[in-house]
């Protein structure tokens, strides 16, 4: 199980400005263990869906390149404060992690 | 009194060996006073790198432009900058401005800068137009740069600009003390530091780090509004953008820098929108030909007051936007100067201007006698060491230029030495007085070009491909066309390494010719022992590079710079930007 | 018939439906894109068509990166029924760093953080009405510098 999604996001109008941080080493593959010189395998989010009232509201396919410790914010209409926003991931090794919040 | 007037005033003084006191008066009230013009008086000072005492200080005779840069200030060295203001050889203004008979100069006119000068020139520019008509601004790098802002962190320098009165700054190397120490120098400041495109970065603050703004992320308070002259002023910050890559990232971890003009605009109008101010400033420290550029993609703002590159600019550049003009001028460092720009503020609007870039003589003012009792507080706990003689200069001794200064060499050789090393690599800072020939170098001018945070030092082995790699990549840094992909710096300064330098080439193809000072050529495969200091990424595990330098001077006794590893330059022997060149032409 | 050209077909497929199922394209992790080595053909795999450079693809990205391996994106557009917003750093060893699919209800702005092994045009694609758009710009990865 991956760890927590960390989520802030506020409403404006009906707007919802989400902000999420995703602790993960998002191992590209290429890089070296600086002790042994091997290969790290890679391990890294392959997917992020982000659900509003049971509607996708966006849907991010990310490769090797996305930084460790992904973070991401997206914007959608239709929101209001109190709502709840669930965000989830997979990645190539088929952890994932899902964390729901509340928007303000 | 005119100009000619001023310089036979000098050279009367000069010859007669008259004190300050008897030329003060006539200084003060004729050459210092011009009659001012408009209604609002914006004073600035930038780049003074802590020197709060006066100093030397020699103009570069190498500051080459590239592109739209080429045959512009602040790229005109010597004759070149003299012929575009319309000044004499011998002239004050050829002292103030250039390099031109530099050490007969210095002797002549005497040191500039110094805080407890500047303070008088301040208080007579701004008693000039009354209370309420003015604003001091710092565009920053004032807490660095001398040994005793090092040793008291930043805080001798806060203390003197808040007794100076400065409203206003903004920051470079401000941000290579540690963050907390930052924050607390900010709170002692008693004027406002202001910063647009200084971010905190989102991980910092999912963790709950301070922002002066938690939605857009400001780290600092980005502008202010100012009645000046019965006008609104709105005054934006702009910090050196390249802060985390040129100095370490490691000191200020939760900070995210950047040009962000595009963040500019969108302030700009934001502003002209819902504060209506009768004028926008930017007070920036991106340097001048990222000014210039930002200037054009810009609009909306009436002036760039501009420091980072330490270009004195007699007069702005007018730079045309989509929406009008914008006045852009770089005001030089080492204190040497105080801009004053006059402006005549309509309602909603800039109508005109006039601007000065007074060099600020020691010789002809008085010193401010309670700054320069703060000065003498802060140093006399210091004094013994800043006094500590450690050889003398045989030659006239700088740094300052766009390829090698003859103190750089200093340092490299001392590293050489020292560390028994083949190479040596030390970095093209701006910063750093001079020292003349027969004068002391003491502990005091060696921290002039030392005194910073990371002065660790390292000896290690490296290839001829990574030292290429190390000075294409700096070279890029100076002479990429595009001034937004610039830092500002000058290059690599080399000891024991020679080499051919195209600034008109492009990235990669601009250094050949790599030859050792015994002849061999530099072999990429080949490992080499490096000396060096200042490193970015992390800590260097040897000695703060004055203790090594130091050594070398005290044993030396006498310094005489022979050779300067100063590269043969290629297409640029007709650029504005070079003159008395002492390396070898193509 | 491999991965890559059920790709190609498939976004010709979408291209020529595109009115009737808007979000047919990119319905699933572009998988074999995301191992492609060459930037063009990311592209074309991506899209089954060439972009246009339009202003109206705005991309705030630092001219020079402070840190490689962390590099801010922002991407935004005007432009109307937006179907994809994706990020291509062209001399990454796999150029294709990200893919946003919007919702009826997306605002079209997203933010990423990428890695850069090296200097590199970065590419940023929006999708939008069945046409793609594009906007770039250089970003360089530099070693430390000196300053002023």
């Amino acid at each position: 199980m991956g760890k927590p999604i960390k989520i802030r996001a506020k409403v404006k109008g009906d707007i919802a400005e989400v902000k999420a941080l995703m602790p993960h080493d998002m191992e590209s593959g290429l890089r070296r263990d600086p002790d042994t010189d091997e290969l790290v395998p890679a391990h890294y989010i392959t997917d992020v869906v982000a659900e509003h009232k049971g509607e996708v509201v966006m849907t991010a396919y990310w490769g090797t390149a996305v930084s460790k410790n992904p973070y991401v914010s997206f914007s959608f209409t239709g929101a209001a404060a109190g709502d709840t926003i669930k965000m989830h991931w997979n990645d190539n090794k088929g952890d994932s992690s899902t964390t729901e919040a509340v928007l303000k | 009194m005119d100009r000619r007037d001023f310089i036979w005033l000098m050279s009367c003084a000069a010859s007669a060996g008259l004190l300050p006191g008897c030329t003060r008066g006539l200084m003060r009230e004729d050459v210092y006073e011009a009659p001012s013009f408009g209604n609002a008086r914006l004073l600035h000072f930038t780049d003074c790198h802590a020197q709060l005492m006066p100093v030397y200080f020699r103009e570069p005779n190498v500051n080459i432009g590239v592109a739209g840069a080429r045959g512009r200030p602040p790229h005109l060295v010597g004759q070149h900058l003299l012929d575009h203001i319309g000044a004499s050889v011998g002239s004050s203004d050829a002292y103030a401005f250039t390099y031109l008979d530099f050490v007969a100069a210095a002797e002549q006119f005497g040191k500039v800068g110094g805080f407890a000068y500047l303070k008088t020139l301040i208080d007579s520019q701004r008693a000039q137009v009354g209370d309420g008509n003015s604003l001091l601004l710092d565009g920053g790098d004032t807490w660095q740069g001398s040994a005793t802002a090092l040793w008291t962190r930043g805080q001798d320098m806060v203390e003197a600009c808040n007794m100076l009165g400065v409203d206003i700054m903004t920051g470079h190397w401000e941000f290579t003390y540690r963050d907390e120490e930052v924050l607390q120098n900010i709170q002692r400041f008693n004027g406002e530091f202001l910063a647009q495109n200084v971010r905190v970065t989102e991980d910092a603050l999912f963790d709950g780090a301070s922002a002066y703004d938690e939605d857009s992320g400001h780290a600092f308070k980005p502008y202010t509004i100012r009645e000046v002259g019965e006008r609104r002023i709105a005054v934006i910050g702009q910090a050196f953008p390249y802060t985390p890559i040129a100095n370490p990232s490691r000191f200020i971890p939760d900070w995210t820098f950047g040009i962000r003009d595009d963040d500019m605009q969108e302030l700009v109008d934001s502003i002209r929108e819902d504060e209506k101010p009768d004028a926008v400033i930017v007070l920036s420290h991106n340097g001048m030909d990222v000014d210039v550029k930002m200037a054009s993609r810009v609009s909306g703002v009436d002036a760039i007051l501009g420091g980072h590159t330490h270009d004195g600019v007699p007069q702005p550049l007018v730079i045309e936007n989509a929406r009008g003009k914008t006045l852009v001028t770089n005001a030089g460092s080492n204190g040497k100067y105080l801009a004053v720009l006059d402006l005549d503020i309509g309602v909603g609007k800039v109508n005109d201007y006039r601007y000065r870039l007074l060099p600020v003589f020691s010789n002809l003012l008085t010193a401010d006698a309670e700054m320069q009792a703060y000065i003498d507080g802060v140093r006399r706990p210091h004094l013994a060491k800043l006094e500590e003689p450690l050889a003398v200069a045989d030659s006239l001794l700088y740094r300052r230029g766009n390829f090698n200064g003859t103190f750089d060499q200093v340092i490299c050789d001392a590293m050489i030495e020292v560390g028994d090393a083949e190479i040596s690599l030390s970095p093209g800072f701006r910063w750093g007085t001079s020292v003349l020939p027969g004068d002391t170098i003491t502990m005091e001018r060696l921290m002039d070009q030392t005194a910073m945070t990371y002065p660790e030092t390292y000896v290690r082995e490296m290839s001829g491909a990574e030292i290429k790699i190390i000075l294409e990549s700096v070279a890029d840094n100076l002479f990429h066309t595009d001034p937004y992909y610039q830092q500002g710096g000058d290059m690599v300064r080399l000891g024991g390494l020679n080499y051919s330098c195209d600034p008109m080439a492009s990235m990669d193809s601009r250094i050949t010719d790599l030859t050792l000072d015994d002849g061999r050529s530099l072999d990429a495969t080949k490992n080499y022992k490096v000396a060096g200091w200042a490193t970015v990424g992390a800590e260097s595990p040897g000695p703060p590079i004055w203790d090594v330098v130091a050594e070398y001077l005290r044993e030396k006794k006498t310094i005489t710079v022979d050779k300067v590893n100063t590269p043969v330059l290629k297409n640029v022997a007709n650029n504005a930007g070079l003159a008395d060149y002492s390396g070898l032409l193509e | 018939m491999n991965a890559h050209r059920r790709l190609v077909l498939k976004g010709m497929f979408a291209l020529a439906a595109i009115a009737a199922w808007p979000r047919l394209l990119l319905a699933a992790r572009p998988d074999s894109v995301f191992q492609e080595t060459d930037a063009d053909k990311v592209i074309a795999d991506l899209f089954g068509q060439a972009p246009t450079d339009s202003d109206q693809v705005m991309m705030k990205i630092p001219d020079i990166a402070e840190n490689g391996a962390v590099v801010p994106v922002t991407i935004k557009t005007d432009l109307e029924n937006v179907e994809s917003i994706s990020i291509v750093v062209v001399n990454n060893p796999t150029p294709l760093a990200a893919s946003f699919i919007m919702s009826p209800r997306s605002v079209p702005t997203v933010s990423v953080r990428i890695k850069m092994g090296e200097s590199s045009q970065v590419v940023a694609l929006v999708k939008a009405g069945g046409a793609v758009y594009s906007t770039t710009k250089e970003v360089k990865v530099t070693i430390g510098g000196c300053g002023g």
